[in-house]
């Protein structure tokens, strides 16, 4: 059946509310069981399908077909504990879940009625928690972007429609009146989700106000940054309401065609979205005439091919024409001329996806959340070195002590917190001191991060924050696009030069020349990538000035990471003399007899850790290598000098 | 004697091999045959619309393995574009190969997390136990060892994908044998955490 008016909307959704009602927690009567299955990347990774089909065999097995309903689902966020299963009536919340607990499952509480408390969650102070409301990391959480995710079937059209999907869609249409709408979102103080926060109601704008036909809506679904995984949730969990939020921007802007370009690196998004572009089209949610007006609107896929330059938008704009993804210097700015030379709106997955929820409960409501400059909640992706890794939802100006200590669980294994990294490869690293100050653009900007598309990966004593901007340098070296100098040789000097301090041959002048090149690189490149390469090694050289200089001047690695830097060295005390490490070391470093400690030729070692990982007796230890670089460094090798030289020094 | 018999061997091994090489080259030849047709659909079907060069590049990939700089210049023919703005494409997104690949592919996650979990130490023990650099093919063709960006896995790092199945939580142990299972082929589920 097509959807033409509000009323054939508002049947599909009493058709789907009883099952939406009782996942939340409306004792309605419904007289079944709905078991929820996970089936976002993550649980998908760990095995939820085989749990998924586990379940239905050992339901069909006793009988239960009829009673007992089992549906995938989006992400929970709480990845670190997945697979999860939630059954309802009762709530109840089963965590790492194994394809071998479908039938304890069925068994005991399907059949018996009995909670399986072997899979609950346990909190901190050890304390069962059965439903998602008792879970710690659930109870700091708003969940505004995310509502849908974990509570529909992504893959049902019907059940987004009974969470008053397309309702918002429906009355733009019958309302009539484009600018009211992007007023609204104005108002509302929406900004961009995808990194630098540009007002979103300001863009719509901008796109509307031009006279060149056709216009285009983009969505931007190239999630680049490594560590961030909340647009993919977003689509896997809720892909209507990124469709939903493209076709109200076509209408604002009088675009009749839009396209979703997506990483081909989500494959579970892809699929995700193709069954719900089918989806709208069957019930005439796309396509021509929507709502019986004279508005078509029509959305096509195109899939990235590995660049993280293509999250740009005047470079994704090539790709999408099939071309190199290369940026262009703006402006003309894409809402001008964009896409095949016209008009062209484009926003990231995150910022549509909240655009529902603002003209379903008004632009007031989500005005009054967040911050005075930031509107709204943000989702971050917590990763690293953290207890609850996972998708998160919390208010603009949560503070990042909530989230790393509250939510997240904090430090595993008892180790101290080091800095948090936001922003991915644009962003900076975040000290101990900052952990207070609540977040939002502004105040990230401040210190010298930004929020980027909202990965945030925790570092703990164990990381090395030079070899943390090495790494980030030597991402952005290898996606720099090419096209302007200043990013192409600069970062490529700029990784040079974080080379050769890793590995002890650095010089004190070349935290200036680090500093002076970062400068140059972020004021002279043509695009994002470029202008905030340098900002991890701005932010780690200014909160962590003492661990470059270890480097430099001591030639040491305080976190015990450069390998360069490291002497491995058996505890006499320790060594059983079993002889593992030397069977183990690929480089023949290693020598020793029965019966007598075991010893590492540091000209021989190549550093490779085999040793230290193998010790049953946790015997290896890596210490600094200062002296012998440093002599090293000044032409002296071991075993060159006499020892009055080597003294003299 | 004994020369001249081993030289009639070598003679007859030749023409062995010869004879056998010309029983499989019309199977080859026809599988190529097919493998442009296939080909020739994909391009009839995307070049209606503007700017479908990814996608054609994209099934090109999936029906060769690779793109050869054969099947670039001909698409390049049939697409009506030069062939240097086929091989640019082609040459500046990641996901596309110019080589063919090993049977397997280990693609080992190095973005953020799974880099502070230790992915590179993981790295560095895959290039020790397959003898290969990062983006190279083992020498008996069987296993292609890649780095790639975030898969958003990240819940489970450090994460190593095979042929599209992850491996969350890898350690180097684990690796050994996986490594192992594959030269045996079997195939090794996706761990279950």
């Amino acid at each position: 059946m097509k959807v033409q008016s509000i009323e054939d909307l508002k049947a599909v959704k009493e058709e789907y509310l009883p099952l939406i009602k009782q996942r939340l927690g409306h004792r309605n009567g419904l007289g079944s069981t709905q078991v929820m299955v996970c089936s976002g990347t993550a649980c998908t990774s760990a095995a939820s399908q085989d749990l998924r089909n586990g379940l239905q065999l050992e339901i069909e097995r006793h009988g239960l077909k009829e009673n007992v309903k089992v549906f995938k689902t989006g992400c929970f966020g709480f990845c670190q504990n997945g697979p999860i299963v939630m059954v309802h009536p009762g709530e109840v919340f089963y965590c790492n879940v194994k394809p071998e607990d479908a039938k304890e499952i069925v068994e005991t509480h399907l059949m018996g009625g009995q909670v399986v408390e072997r899979l609950l969650y346990r909190n901190v102070d050890n304390q069962v928690a059965q439903r998602m409301e008792d879970i710690h990391f659930f109870q700091a959480q708003t969940r505004i972007v995310l509502h849908n995710c974990g509570v529909i079937n992504p893959e049902e059209i019907g059940e987004y429609i009974a969470r008053d999907g397309y309702m918002a869609l429906a009355e733009v249409i019958q309302k009539n009146n484009p600018r009211e709408v992007i007023e609204a979102i104005k108002r509302s103080g929406l900004r961009g989700r995808g990194g630098a926060g540009f007002p979103t109601g300001r863009k719509w704008e901008m796109a509307a106000a031009q006279d060149v036909r056709p216009k285009y809506v983009l969505c931007n679904a190239d999630e680049g940054d490594p560590g961030a995984f909340m647009d993919r949730s977003i689509l896997e969990g809720d892909p209507h309401s990124v469709i939903e939020a493209m076709a109200v921007a076509g209408y604002c802007i009088g675009a009749s065609q839009g396209y979703i370009y997506v990483r081909a690196e989500y494959p579970i998004a892809v699929k995700r979205l193709e069954i719900a572009i089918e989806q709208a089209r069957e019930k005439g949610l796309l396509g021509k005439n929507l709502f019986g007006s004279s508005f078509d609107f029509d959305l096509g896929l195109r899939f990235g091919a590995g660049a993280f330059v293509c999250g740009e938008e005047t470079a994704l704009i090539h790709s999408v024409m099939g071309q190199r993804g290369e940026p262009r210097p703006r402006p003309p700015y894409p809402a001008q001329e964009g896409l095949w030379g016209k008009p062209t709106l484009i926003n990231n997955v995150e910022t549509y996806a909240n655009i529902p929820a603002i003209l379903r409960n008004g632009w007031e409501w989500y005005q009054g959340q967040g911050t005075a400059g930031s509107k709204g909640s943000k989702v971050f992706s917590l990763a690293g070195k953290i207890n609850n890794t996972g998708l998160i939802e919390v208010p603009m100006g949560t503070t990042l002590r909530t989230i790393i200590f509250d939510i997240g669980g904090g430090i595993p294994g008892g180790k101290k917190f080091k800095a948090v990294q936001t922003g991915g490869p644009s962003g900076g690293c975040i000290p101990e001191k900052y952990l207070d100050m609540p977040i939002d653009y502004e105040s990230l900007k401040e210190i010298g991060s930004m929020m980027g598309s909202g990965g945030m990966i925790v570092m703990n004593e164990d990381n090395c924050m030079v070899d943390i901007a090495r790494f980030y340098l030597e991402f952005t070296q290898d996606e720099s696009c090419g096209r302007c100098t200043p990013c192409r040789v600069g970062t490529k000097r700029l990784l040079e030069t974080l080379k050769r301090i890793t590995e002890g041959n650095g010089e004190i002048e070349d935290l200036e020349l680090l500093e002076e090149l970062s400068f140059d690189i972020r004021d002279a490149s043509l695009c994002g990538l470029g202008q905030t390469a340098p900002n991890p090694v701005i932010s780690t050289m200014r909160y962590f000035k003492d661990e470059y200089l270890a480097h430099i001047k001591d030639k040491n690695c305080p976190a015990g990471v450069c390998k360069e830097l490291l002497n491995f060295v058996v505890d006499e005390e320790k060594c059983a003399a079993c002889g593992i490490c030397a069977k183990d070391c690929a480089a023949g470093a290693i020598t020793g007899k029965p019966g007598e400690a075991y010893r590492i030729d540091p000209d021989k070692c190549s550093r490779c850790a085999a040793c230290a990982a193998k010790c049953p007796k946790k015997a290896i230890t890596r210490g600094p290598r200062k002296e012998e670089i440093i002599n090293g460094n000044q032409g002296i090798r071991p075993g060159t000098v006499s020892p009055e030289n080597r003294a003299a020094l | 004697m004994e020369q001249e018999v081993q030289v009639n061997e070598s003679l007859r091994e030749t023409a062995h091999t010869r004879a056998a090489a010309e029983k499989v080259k019309p199977v080859e030849e026809n599988e190529k045959i097919n493998k442009y047709k296939e080909l020739d659909q994909v391009i009839r079907l995307y070049s209606k619309e503007p700017g479908q060069l990814i996608n054609i590049l994209q099934k090109a990939q999936d029906i060769f393995g690779c793109l050869s700089e054969e099947v670039q210049s001909y698409i390049a023919e049939k697409t009506e574009n030069p062939v240097s703005e086929i091989n640019g494409v082609v040459t500046f997104y990641s996901l596309f190969y110019t080589e063919p690949k090993g049977k397997h592919t280990f693609d080992l996650c190095l973005g953020t997390a799974c880099y502070v979990k230790g992915a590179q130490e993981l790295m560095d023990s895959l290039k020790d136990l397959l003898k290969v650099d990062e983006g190279e093919t083992t020498k008996d063709r069987l296993f292609t060892l890649k780095s790639t960006r975030c898969i958003g896995a990240c819940g489970l790092a450090p994460v190593l994908v095979v042929d599209g199945d992850v491996h969350g939580k890898a350690s180097a142990g684990e690796i050994t044998k996986i490594i192992q299972a594959y030269r045996k082929g079997e195939k090794i589920e996706g761990t279950k955490h």
